[in-house]
């Protein structure tokens, strides 16, 4: 047989045999194993939602309960290795191979499987790379995706958490592929249309709500004095200099500090309006005392948080909101504007090297990296100038016309010198290259790589990374805010003195900041209840968080 | 001695009584510059066992005792540090508060204040832990029948639990705020004994609804409601010293009627919610998020929320 | 329990008269400093009980910077450590410089 729509005839043969278990487009949560089964193929390409927060999790444990003598070999496609079943279908043999962007919680016991061979890895990515390679050459052929409420058209409404939801339809409906959506409930007609219905070839009415994980909660009662003082050098020594207007946080407690100091420390500095105005962010909490006191113009989001839907529907001036009044996320286009529209990324790691480079991979855990190596990198496809971004290009530049000088993306790692455990922060030599080499890894899982980062950020200082002019003084520079770790200890004292004289080291006292005014009662909030105030009880922080 | 180097009330911020030392604490609640600490830290008098356990000790053990003044009238006064080993009771730690309370008997003060922020005894030390708390108990109700008012402030992070939870049942008034706890078996006890389907430990808005200041302050199990500052301890405790109940057979009784009668009409209920429903609050589901103002409008309404008993 | 000790000369007296403070509490992460204003303006002794063992340099280096910054004469510090991180420790020591300066 020959012709140029046999994708397409497979495709119909594939909804056909589907619709054997389905009443139209709706399947009952029973039939989803049946169904599974009559849609897949050995060897497909598959991408079972599992983003940052939302999961696909009903349709996650029907493809666990697959016959593997029916459904095997599968190539799964996939940004977020999170539930248990993820892992599960490849001890079974359902799944194969597997290319993935993060796998926080299930980090460790994707190390493991790496190590026994029971997963094959193709790589881990980050979040755009993995999205661009769906419409390329790792285009699913079923998606197996999750909505809040769906007509009986399929017409879907994601709810606040869209996130990868239409990257992976587009990438799958318009390639002659499956999707298969779950939902919390079916509705005579849903709030908004984010995915018109006829991507959808099969909607699940879900036995429970999808699950979505709290992931951007920080609770500033756990904040220490040793972040905020990270926090106050960060505003004054970086924030206030650069002019930082647009801009990405990363997830830690030290972001979250600079969040909470903006509309007290950084108000009496008199920075209001000079930055933090405009950010690609999901709706952190902590955000909330920032956005009420006028700091914040507008906020892109990758995805959603638990507890903040009604605030960000009361603050629609805020935040991109549907007609229905809902946030409407989407991950592609915020990692997108983190790319290109930001002058400034600022997040965290577990492990800095000499020269710079930092990951998140420890010897027994693969958490991969997720957005950060898109924030974190600088964009060499950016031209639109900046103030920011034109300052950062002048400090770093040595040699060249200065007519043909480019800007400079500030990329900001901020990390205390020691993390949990007394595991110190900075290291001879990064685990994850130890990783690569016990599994055969060609490329090693490194999360942002030295010629990105611009600035470390620790307890004892900041490093202008920029102004280095040589690996020697990188390294000192890097070892002159390295705190009392073995390679902190080890820094040549003169050297690092001289380096303090160019501005390339900077003391919290060069800075006018006295570490002792590094207080708690600088935070605009100290506890998530204080969070539901700021917000006028329109902020509902899940059960864990509270204590009331 | 404050912990704080920062005087936070001078950029407005009221000192959270949660977040603050036991030192922080007592140096708000007192008269400025009236407490005289006994048996403090240069002492050192620490644990003779958590060193057979390689546990770290603490100076003052956990417990800082000693005299001050309220208003200008003579107190003695308690203070658990709830971050050292949970603020739990071990030889020494009981010890402070056992003799501060037999000085009382002596010294008459104006009211023996107790802040507590305890989990019960201290594994590690569970035999002088457990007689400190008779000790404690016995001493109380000798001072009570003496004429000396001992008032229970309740509001730190690891609230009055266990062996704690006995000594507050003790006190002659207490004052809780909304973060504040009170219960003798503490939410991983319940869920261990009974499953988690009997008491979710991790569910912590049941946690609170069910031992949390509001609660407790509804059914009257505490007799005042503070905000969560040091500043508001020290208000409530200067009016609860004014108000503390006659320790003789008459209270007693009262007490016993007041207990069976509540598990009369509260003993079906399932959840906190139902019991506030049937104590006539009309919205219960939104206690939790009620402000201090609006929880003291609602408490004014709720006439038989002050009574001895608890 | 790992138990050091270190004895500094200092070029001066810690100013102030305050004879003792406390600051800091022993718990996970946490310690506590006690300073008393007992020895000779010239010297100042740093007495630690730590649970972690093995950290030996790392408080040499930490005592050793603060005598440096702070000068420190005539005081004897003790510490109890709940297992806090040497800039935890550094912050503590400035606060109980700054308690015994009032």
């Amino acid at each position: 047989m020959s012709g140029w729509h046999r994708e397409r005839e497979a495709r119909d043969a594939r909804v056909e045999a589907g619709r054997a278990h389905a009443t139209g487009k709706i399947v009952a949560a029973a039939n989803v194993v049946d169904l599974l089964e009559a849609i897949l193929e050995p060897g497909d390409r598959v991408c079972l939602e599992g983003d940052n927060q939302k999961q696909a999790d009903c349709l996650a444990r029907g493809l666990s309960r697959c016959d593997p003598g029916r459904v095997h070999d599968l190539h799964m496609v996939q940004s977020g290795i999170v539930l248990p079943e993820h892992l599960d279908i490849f001890e079974q043999g359902i799944a194969r191979r597997l290319d993935y962007s993060y796998s926080g919680p299930q980090g460790g016991r994707i190390a493991r499987m790496l190590y026994g061979g029971q997963i094959e890895l193709g790589a881990v990515h980050t979040y755009l790379e993995l999205f661009a390679r769906y419409f390329v050459d790792l285009t699913p052929n079923v998606a197996l995706i999750a909505g809040v409420s769906a007509d009986r058209d399929g017409n879907l409404y994601t709810g606040p958490n869209t996130e990868d939801t239409p990257t992976v339809v587009e990438a799958t409906a318009f390639k002659n592929g499956v999707v298969v959506a779950q939902v919390n409930e079916i509705v005579e007609r849903v709030p908004r249309v984010d995915i018109p219905g006829d991507r959808i070839d099969f909607v699940v009415e879900a036995d429970t709500p999808f699950y979505v994980e709290p992931l951007f909660t920080r609770d500033p009662a756990a904040m220490t004095e040793t972040q905020i003082l990270m926090a106050m050098m960060a505003i004054k020594g970086i924030y206030a200099e650069y002019g930082i207007r647009r801009l990405n946080h990363g997830i830690g407690f030290g972001t979250a500090a600079i969040e909470l100091l903006l509309p007290t420390y950084a108000e009496r500095l008199g920075l209001k309006g000079q930055i933090a105005t405009h950010w690609a962010l999901n709706p952190h909490p902590t955000l909330i005392p920032a956005i009420e006191s006028g700091w914040v113009k507008q906020v892109h989001c990758f995805g959603s948080e638990v507890g903040m839907d009604r605030y960000i529907r009361e603050r629609s001036d805020i935040f991109f909101t549907g007609a229905d009044g809902s946030l409407r996320s989407n991950r592609a286009f915020c990692q997108t504007a983190g790319l290109y529209a930001c002058d400034l990324f600022i997040g965290s790691t577990l492990q800095i090297d000499l020269a710079g480079h930092s990951s998140t991979v420890t010897q027994n855990r693969v958490a991969g990296f997720g957005g950060a190596p898109n924030m974190g990198s600088d964009p060499h496809g950016r031209r639109h100038p900046s103030d920011t971004w034109m300052k950062a290009g002048r400090e770093a530049q040595v040699t060249g016309d200065p007519a043909l000088m480019r800007g400079r993306k500030l990329v900001v790692q901020i990390v205390e010198t020691f993390g949990e455990g007394l595991v110190p922060a900075f290291v001879e030599r990064l685990d994850a290259l130890e990783l690569a080499k016990k599994i055969g890894l060609e490329l090693a899982p490194v999360m942002v790589y030295a010629d990105d980062v611009t600035h470390i950020v620790t307890e004892e200082g900041i490093a202008n990374l920029l102004l280095c002019r040589n690996a020697d003084e990188r390294e000192q520079a890097i070892r002159g805010v390295a705190g009392y770790t073995e390679i902190g200890r080890g820094r040549d004292r003169a050297m690092v003195e001289r380096l303090r004289q160019r501005g390339i080291v900077r003391r919290p006292e060069d800075l006018g900041i006295e570490p002792l005014d590094a207080d708690r009662s600088l935070l605009a909030a100290r506890s998530i209840k204080d969070l539901v105030h700021w917000s006028g009880g329109l902020y509902e922080p899940p059960a864990k968080f509270r204590n009331w | 001695m404050g912990e704080r180097i920062i005087d936070p009330a001078a950029k407005g911020w009221a000192i959270s009584w949660y977040e603050a030392s036991a030192r922080a604490r007592l140096d708000g609640l007192l008269d400025a510059g009236s407490f005289r600490e006994v048996v403090g830290p240069e002492e050192r008098r620490m644990s003779p066992h958590l060193p057979l356990f390689d546990l770290p000790r603490a100076f003052d053990d956990g417990m800082i005792v000693g005299s001050g003044r309220l208003d200008g009238q003579a107190v003695l006064v308690a203070a658990q540090e709830g971050r050292f080993m949970g603020g739990a009771f071990g030889e020494v730690h009981g010890a402070k508060l056992v003799g501060l309370l037999r000085a009382a008997l002596a010294l008459k003060p104006a009211a023996v204040l107790i802040l507590f922020d305890t989990g019960g005894v201290r594994l590690q030390e569970a035999n002088a832990g457990e007689t400190a708390i008779a000790e404690v108990m016995r001493a109380i109700t000798d001072l009570r029948a003496a004429g000396v008012p001992v008032i229970g402030l309740i509001g730190g992070r690891a609230g009055a639990y266990g062996g704690g939870g006995l000594i507050a049942g003790t006190c002659s008034r207490l004052a809780v705020s909304e973060g504040g706890r009170i219960s003798v078996s503490g939410p991983e006890v319940i869920e261990t004994n009974k499953g988690a389907e009997e008491f979710d430990s991790r569910d912590r808005a049941l946690v609170w609804r069910t031992m949390g200041g509001k609660h407790r302050r509804l059914i009257g199990g505490a007799d005042a409601y503070a905000d969560d500052s040091v500043a508001a301890f020290r208000q409530v405790a200067l009016d609860l010293i004014g108000r503390a109940p006659a320790f003789d057979l008459a209270t007693l009784e009262a007490e016993q009627a007041r207990l069976e009668e509540r598990l009369t009409r509260f003993g079906d209920c399932r959840d906190a919610t139902e019991i506030w429903a049937r104590l006539g609050v009309n919205d219960p589901e939104a206690v939790p998020a009620l402000a201090t103002a609006d929880f003291d409008a609602l408490l004014a309404n709720l006439r038989e929320t002050t009574h001895d008993a608890r | 329990m790992e138990k050091l000790s270190f004895r500094h000369a200092t070029s001066r007296a810690l100013p102030g008269a305050k004879p003792q403070a406390i600051t800091g509490v022993v718990a996970s992460g946490n310690l506590e400093v006690l300073l008393e204003r007992t020895l000779a303006p010239t010297e100042c002794t740093v007495e630690i009980e730590t649970p972690i063992r093995g950290y030996g340099e790392v408080w040499a280096a930490v005592v050793a910077d603060f005598v440096a910054r702070s000068q420190p004469g005539g005081l004897r510090i003790t510490i109890n450590d709940g297992g806090a991180r040497p800039d935890t420790v550094s912050l503590r020591l400035l606060q109980g410089a700054r308690l015994m300066e009032v």
